[in-house]
């Protein structure tokens, strides 16, 4: 059996670990222990930041001057500068101290590595130190009305008028712009023969005159998508990452660092959600205690096949992770095994959550208000926001066929 | 528990790859199936794979094994599966094998495994009974104390490999009721003992098996193989293994009933294109390439808790063969499907496939068999 180097720590690397421990402890606000960092109750950082108490505020400003908020960016754009190995270490710490991450954003996961890769001197420092003090809250700015699973037909258009394009047009699903500093959005420069041929990547910034955000109701409720209106915005050419017309290129580029953040993200759900003590899983205690149990089992043996069935999936799914993250970590060449994940994850996050539905029985017909528990209204409004995840960030219908065409090889 | 193959694992499976595709097309089954070859495999070949090593994979160095592992014997098994070979591996390296080795004494080991190790003996388990449908425990068989030994009056059925067999070891209840996990014994027999019929059947999927009969065999004291009235539990752990080891078939049978079906979609024309340019037919190749990409995370996570001696180790079993028996069964009908008129002809192979699917889906506990032990398994 082989032992791989990553087991044995370097002594620079203990010593990093031990000093990073220490600092930690010493700068670490106590009242942000136990918060997840997240969605919730994360930094997202921007001009009219929210907080969640002032510890988290402190903690951005402090993990912000070490450069700690983006580990792994250069020094001279605000980052940490550190190794791939001395992040892992970092991370290992905090959350050995149950520290959140200090931002969390947009700017951190898709504009930055998109920067480093693709901007200029000039951009890199104009906006990565903002994104790593938290300055500054991006958005995304592709879909459009007409331009969901075909993003390249895109329309809004970009004019040139001197130093500066004017642009017009609308994107929708722009998630949080309505909180969002700036918005990193693809515009038609040109109109030529290949529809990806004429798109430009261009950072916007939202206080602009001519910018406006409409929040979208889903079925679920409120949401953080909105659709982004720009009514003859001037943006300065300066703000053109990479080349004019060559936008595509960048999309697809930033396309990829998603799929592989998608992986990691799932890498660390391997055997589905983290039970409590003493449960039996949430399916199986859902169960129990909305369809009772029979001589140890559940009572009703069509909804117990059910929950075996979705348990089982789960853990299929994850091993099947755990097998893609062992091939690599291995030195193996990616496996075509990770093309399923993004399907396989959301339709069985799908599944589930209609399973959870069918459980709770009458316990999940409640919209708000009275004879229903909190729980049991979120497992509605949960179920409700699932039905999207098969059409948010590729369809499955567009999974299908890039397996199709790039996996199994099958002609256009 | 890492799920990646070792160096040498990889190595096996190039050179089982490498054996199969030069010795063991599919048509040797097909010709062992039309002239119905008296023993159903060649026993040449099964001489090579033991002089390769393959049969002792699992066996320790005492008795001439590799003392190697599940994990190892699935890659071999999965080329195997690839080309549907009828060499016994599950009856005798797996079923009849490993009872003799985590159930035998040290006689009995020495008396038989060497032998197995060498591809000089067929030994298999004569457990399954007409009503026993997938409960291991469910034994009618009677064991009866005669004198210092015993008296075996019964039928077994689906004894693979059995119309071969030199020895069966064979369950049969001295106590409890029908299906009770306890009272159940393993015996050693003979082929050729008195009262011991053996008959020959015919599978829909050409595996062979036999029925044998035990009218009041009798058996010595030290034909008994384990602890008196306690082979109910071996049996569940043999049995797991040989889950296991299906299971790998299972993943090599779908895989080239998947690839198969690929190049039909890649070469047949209809309505002046390739049929594989049609968008349902990508769609549903490509959830078929889901189906075996996970089956093959479910064995091999099975095939090393088992080596490993994992207290999961039965759930994974559980979960390998409900994931393979459902994705077996979806891309041999789905390629019938895609193939399309020819796929419903006895001349072309992709039928093999179909009935191989069906048949390792009905052996060792279908899916719904095993979700309800991974829900048993699971406290619900």
């Amino acid at each position: 059996m082989a032992t791989t180097a990553a087991t044995l720590e370097s002594s620079d690397l203990e010593r990093f670990r031990s000093e990073t421990a220490d600092w930690l402890r010493e700068h670490a606000p106590p009242s942000i222990v136990g918060l997840t960092g997240t969605e919730l109750d994360g930094n997202w950082g921007g001009r009219r930041a929210v907080f969640a108490n002032d510890g988290m505020k402190q903690w951005l400003e402090v993990m912000g001057e070490k450069g700690w908020t983006a580990p792994d960016w250069p020094v001279e754009y605000g980052g940490g500068g550190l190794s791939p190995a001395e992040a892992k270490v970092l991370a290992q710490e905090m959350r050995g101290q149950r520290l959140p991450a200090p931002l969390i954003g947009f700017g951190l996961t898709m504009i930055g590595p998109t920067l480093l890769r693709f901007g200029n001197e000039e951009q890199k420092r104009e906006h990565l130190s903002r994104v790593c003090r938290g300055e500054i809250r991006w958005c995304q700015g592709y879909s459009e009305p007409d331009s969901g699973s075909d993003l390249a037909s895109l329309k809004t258009k970009a004019v040139r008028d001197g130093d500066d394009f004017i642009i017009s047009g609308q994107k929708v699903w722009t998630s949080y712009a309505d909180e969002a500093d700036w918005i990193f959005a693809l515009v038609r420069t040109s109109t030529l023969d290949k529809k990806q041929d004429g798109i430009t990547f261009l950072l916007i910034d939202m206080d602009s005159p001519g910018v406006s955000v409409k929040p979208i109701l889903l079925i679920s409720g409120k949401s953080p998508f909105c659709e982004t209106f720009f009514d003859e915005v001037r943006v300065p050419v300066r703000n053109v990452v990479h080349e004019i017309d060559a936008g595509w290129t960048v999309a697809k580029a930033l396309l990829g660092h998603e799929r592989s953040m998608i992986a990691d993200a799932f890498g660390g759900a391997t055997a589905g959600p983290p039970k409590k003590k003493g449960s039996r899983g949430r399916l199986v205690d859902l169960a129990a205690h909305y369809v009772g149990e029979r001589d140890g089992q559940i009572a009703d043996a069509v909804l117990r096949d059910q929950v075996a069935q979705s348990e089982m999936d789960t853990r299929c799914f994850g091993l099947t992770v755990q097998r893609a993250r062992d091939a690599a970590k291995a030195g193996h060449q990616p496996g075509p095994e990770s093309s399923l994940f993004k399907i396989y994850a959301t339709e069985l996050n799908q599944e589930r959550h209609e399973l959870m539905v069918r459980l709770a029985g009458p316990g999940a017909l409640g919209w708000e208000g009275p004879g229903f528990a909190d729980e049991e209204l979120k497992l509605t409004r949960d179920w409700l926001r699932s039905r999207g995840n098969s059409i948010e960030g590729g369809t499955s219908e567009i999974q299908l066929n890039i397996i199709a065409k790039h996996v199994l090889g099958l002609p256009d | 528990m890492q799920l990646v193959l070792t160096e040498d694992q990889e190595l096996l499976a190039k050179t089982a790859a490498d054996f199969v595709a030069e010795k063991s097309p599919i048509r040797r089954m097909r010709a062992l199936r039309d002239s119905a070859d008296p023993v159903g495999f060649s026993r040449a070949l099964w001489k090579e794979m033991a002089e390769l090593g393959w049969l002792g994979i699992p066996f320790p160095e005492s008795v001439g094994g590799a003392d190697m592992g599940l994990a190892e014997l699935a890659v071999v098994l999965e080329a195997l599966g690839r080309k549907l070979a009828p060499e016994p591996f599950l009856s005798t390296v797996l079923l009849g094998g490993q009872a003799l080795l985590l159930g035998g004494n040290e006689e009995q080991r020495e008396a038989w495994l060497p032998g197995i190790v060498a591809g000089d003996r067929i030994v298999t388990l004569a457990y399954a009974e007409a009503r026993s449908r997938y409960d291991v425990h469910r034994v009618s068989t009677r064991c009866e104390v005669v004198g210092q030994g015993f008296r075996l009056t019964g039928e077994k059925v689906q004894v693979l490999d059995g119309h071969v067999a030199d020895a069966f070891l064979v369950t049969a209840r001295s106590a409890g009721d029908e299906a009770d996990a306890d009272g159940i014994e393993l015996f050693l027999v003979p082929a050729g003992a008195v009262g011991l019929t053996v008959e020959r059947q015919t599978r829909v999927d050409s595996r062979n098996a036999a029925i044998v009969r035990l009218d009041g065999v009798v058996v010595q004291a030290d034909a008994r193989v384990g602890e008196p009235g306690r082979a109910g539990a071996l049996l569940e752990t043999v049995v797991d293994r040989a889950t296991a080891g299906l299971c790998a078939e299972m993943l090599g049978g779908m895989s080239e009933a998947f690839d198969l079906t690929l190049e039909h979609l890649k070469t047949r024309q209809q309505f002046d294109s390739v049929i594989g340019t049609f968008q349902a037919l990508k769609h549903r190749a490509a959830r078929l390439f889901i189906e075996i990409e996970l089956s093959r995370s479910a064995l091999m996570a099975a095939s090393r808790a088992i080596d490993r001696g994992a207290d999961d180790a039965p759930r994974l079993v559980s979960l390998a063969k409900a994931r393979c028996s459902d994705a077996y069964v979806k891309v041999a009908n789905e390629a019938i499907q895609m193939f399309g008129g020819v796929g419903m002809t006895d001349e072309y192979d992709i039928g093999f496939f179909l009935k191989r699917a069906r048949a390792a889906e009905l052996t060792f506990g279908d899916a719904a068999w095993h979700r309800d032990r991974w829900a048993r398994l699971g406290g619900y």
